[in-house]
């Protein structure tokens, strides 16, 4: 049995623990173990803290021991190194926070180590959570475990694809414009994007601060309410952070979706979309008409605009938040400058990576004068149609059902000269992060040997509907006739 | 739209990026291609729609103005590759004309 531990859920490894068949020590040795095994072909982990990690279980342990519980007591979870974690490093996988110790935890990590959580180390991402299929990392790609010829996705690809090797229980991610689901459905876990504000963002390094949202990757839903319940709620700390109830996610998963109106929009199954992607995701959608849900055709018309739309916003905001890697407070230095303009444009040039510098450019040129109006303030109005959209279908419908990404994971390699095209793999992601929804990518089927995902997103805070929808597809569809993974192949 | 050498060299200034040669020319050619994508936002009349700067219904969030522990002064400075009396070092700001 204490081989295998890495391969349990959160929940069903709660209750080894809580029953006493093995220790938080046996299970998190199992899984820094399993990372010694294959992590050399995944990349999925930038930093792996197993002395942290141990010392963690023991004391988890101890507390047990003395009667002590919580959510996730001697649960081990890798974090995204978008994260803040105190005493360890944190690079959103840039060349320019090499070596960055922050003094303090990001919120969501304090929340986490409350609940009682191990945390195993940090995960591979594009730099500064820019990026779609994880090669915009400043240090080494992360490989898809399904396929190592293939991207994992991402931002957030190193936290999929260290679910989906088996070398976490979950991780935490970010989203932005899809960078928790679309590396959630190529990797084939579940991947949960809270509604804006759900989580706070204290400590989450900073991309585009209307759109960045904490996400949890996890390999089922189940999991996936556990962690929100443990992350969600107001933070002092981020004043955008929602000062909203947080009801009881995990318990109100009973399955039940009977009347449950689920919009589908034609927008999402046009022109682009691999059709046997298409087909699986509209099985799924049956699935869940079969369990007693009824679907409706909804309009959101402005969906083509989103691309463009993000694609000012994010790079603009982004332009303005990476102001501060200049080589004075944190990160690479330059001795040798004479001025301190010098200084903070050599620094920049040397440690931003191709994707960074294009996004800090876009940003720069749209928000310069004579081109202020013309991009960022008409993205801006683009935005307010796309939210208005989805107000109008969700006088509807309940939850709105869709593909994740237009095609299943693509080779290493094959867009990373043409960023146009790397943009595109996020098209179906993208307006619901305008609109600040909550939404989530579960597994619903295999394409050539590779995962995909089904979308579902909802209004406003109504992630409990979300869960609750998902999980009850989960519970149809079982267990995925799934291949082999690569990784556990060779 | 095209984007012309001038124009990749202001912004990459406002941005304080430090480009190779290559590297302009390589971001004139795709940043002229992501414009061209942009071009689409033109087609919708937006005349009488409300900018959307973030998606909560938030105004301004206020504190009490009381002073609260903070990170000692070591460990903010920690990370600072120049630290001279508890200050942060850097070249000089001002030309020296």
């Amino acid at each position: 049995m204490a081989d295998e531990l890495y391969l349990l859920t959160l929940h069903a490894a709660a209750r080894g623990l809580r029953s006493g068949t093995f220790s938080s020590v046996e299970l998190t040795r199992s899984l820094l173990d399993r990372i010694e095994s294959v992590d050399g072909r995944v990349g999925a982990y930038l930093t792996v803290t197993a002395d942290l990690a141990l010392e963690q279980a023991a004391d988890a342990d101890t507390r047990r021991a003395s009667g002590r519980d919580g959510p996730l007591l001697g649960l081990p979870i890798a974090l995204k190194d978008v994260l803040s974690t105190a005493g360890v490093q944190t690079t959103c996988a840039s060349r320019i926070l090499e070596g960055f110790i922050p003094p303090y935890d990001a919120t969501a990590v304090t929340r986490l180590k409350n609940a009682g959580a191990v945390t195993l180390g940090k995960t591979n991402m594009d730099e500064f959570a820019m990026g779609s299929s994880n090669e915009h990392s400043g240090y080494k790609p992360a490989r898809n475990p399904w396929n190592l010829d293939k991207v994992p996705g991402g931002s957030s690809g190193g936290s999929a694809a260290a679910v989906a090797a088996d070398e976490c229980l979950a991780a935490l991610g970010s989203d932005t414009g899809g960078s928790v689901r679309q590396p959630a459905a190529l990797c084939g876990c579940v991947g949960l994007k809270p509604t804006y504000g759900r989580i706070s963002r204290f400590g989450l390094i900073a991309f585009a601060s209307s759109l960045d949202q904490i996400g949890v990757l996890t390999k089922d839903v189940t999991d996936a309410a556990l962690l929100l319940g443990v992350l969600a709620g107001h933070d002092p700390r981020d004043s955008t952070s929602a000062d909203e109830p947080v009801p009881e996610y995990g318990g109100e998963l009973n399955g039940d979706i009977g009347g449950l109106r689920i919009g589908v929009a034609p927008e999402y199954f046009g022109e682009g979309l691999d059709p046997q992607v298409g087909d699986s995701v509209r099985a799924a959608i049956d699935d869940l008409r079969g369990l007693g849900a009824t679907e409706r055709e909804i309009s959101l018309p402005h969906t083509e605009y989103a691309l463009p739309t993000y694609y000012v916003i994010a790079p603009s905001e982004a332009s303005a938040n990476l102001a501060r890697y200049n080589g004075v407070k944190y990160g690479l230095s330059d001795p040798q400058a004479t001025d301190v303009d010098e200084m903070m444009a050599r620094i920049r040039g040397r440690g931003f990576g191709s994707e960074v510098k294009r996004r800090i450019m876009i940003g720069t040129f749209a928000l310069s004068s004579g081109y202020y109006d013309a991009y960022y303030v008409r993205a801006q109005k683009v935005r307010t149609l796309i939210k208005s959209d989805f107000e109008t279908a969700f006088q509807d419908v309940d939850v709105i059902a869709a593909p994740v990404v237009p095609s299943p994971a693509f080779d290493l390699g094959a867009k990373l000269d043409d960023p146009v095209a790397m943009y595109q793999s996020d098209i179906m992601t993208l307006p619901a992060s305008l609109a600040g929804l909550p939404c989530m990518s579960i597994p619903c089927g295999f394409v050539d040997g590779l995962p995909v995902g089904l979308q579902l997103i909802a209004p406003p805070f109504a992630e409990s509907r979300l869960l609750q929808a998902a999980r009850a597809y989960e519970r149809a569809r079982g267990n995925l006739p799934a291949p082999l993974k690569a990784i556990d192949a060779a | 739209m095209s984007i012309d050498r001038s124009q990749v060299d202001h912004a990459a200034e406002l941005a304080r990026l430090e480009l190779s040669d290559d590297e302009r020319e390589r971001l004139r050619g795709e940043l002229g291609q992501i414009l061209q994508a942009f071009e689409a936002l033109n087609t919708l009349d937006t005349e009488h729609i409300p900018p959307t700067a973030q998606v909560i219904p938030l105004g301004n969030v206020e504190r009490d103005d009381v002073v609260a522990e903070s990170l000692p002064l070591d460990a903010v400075l920690d990370n600072a590759p120049r630290v001279e009396d508890g200050q942060i070092r850097v070249p000089p700001v001002l030309g020296e004309s």
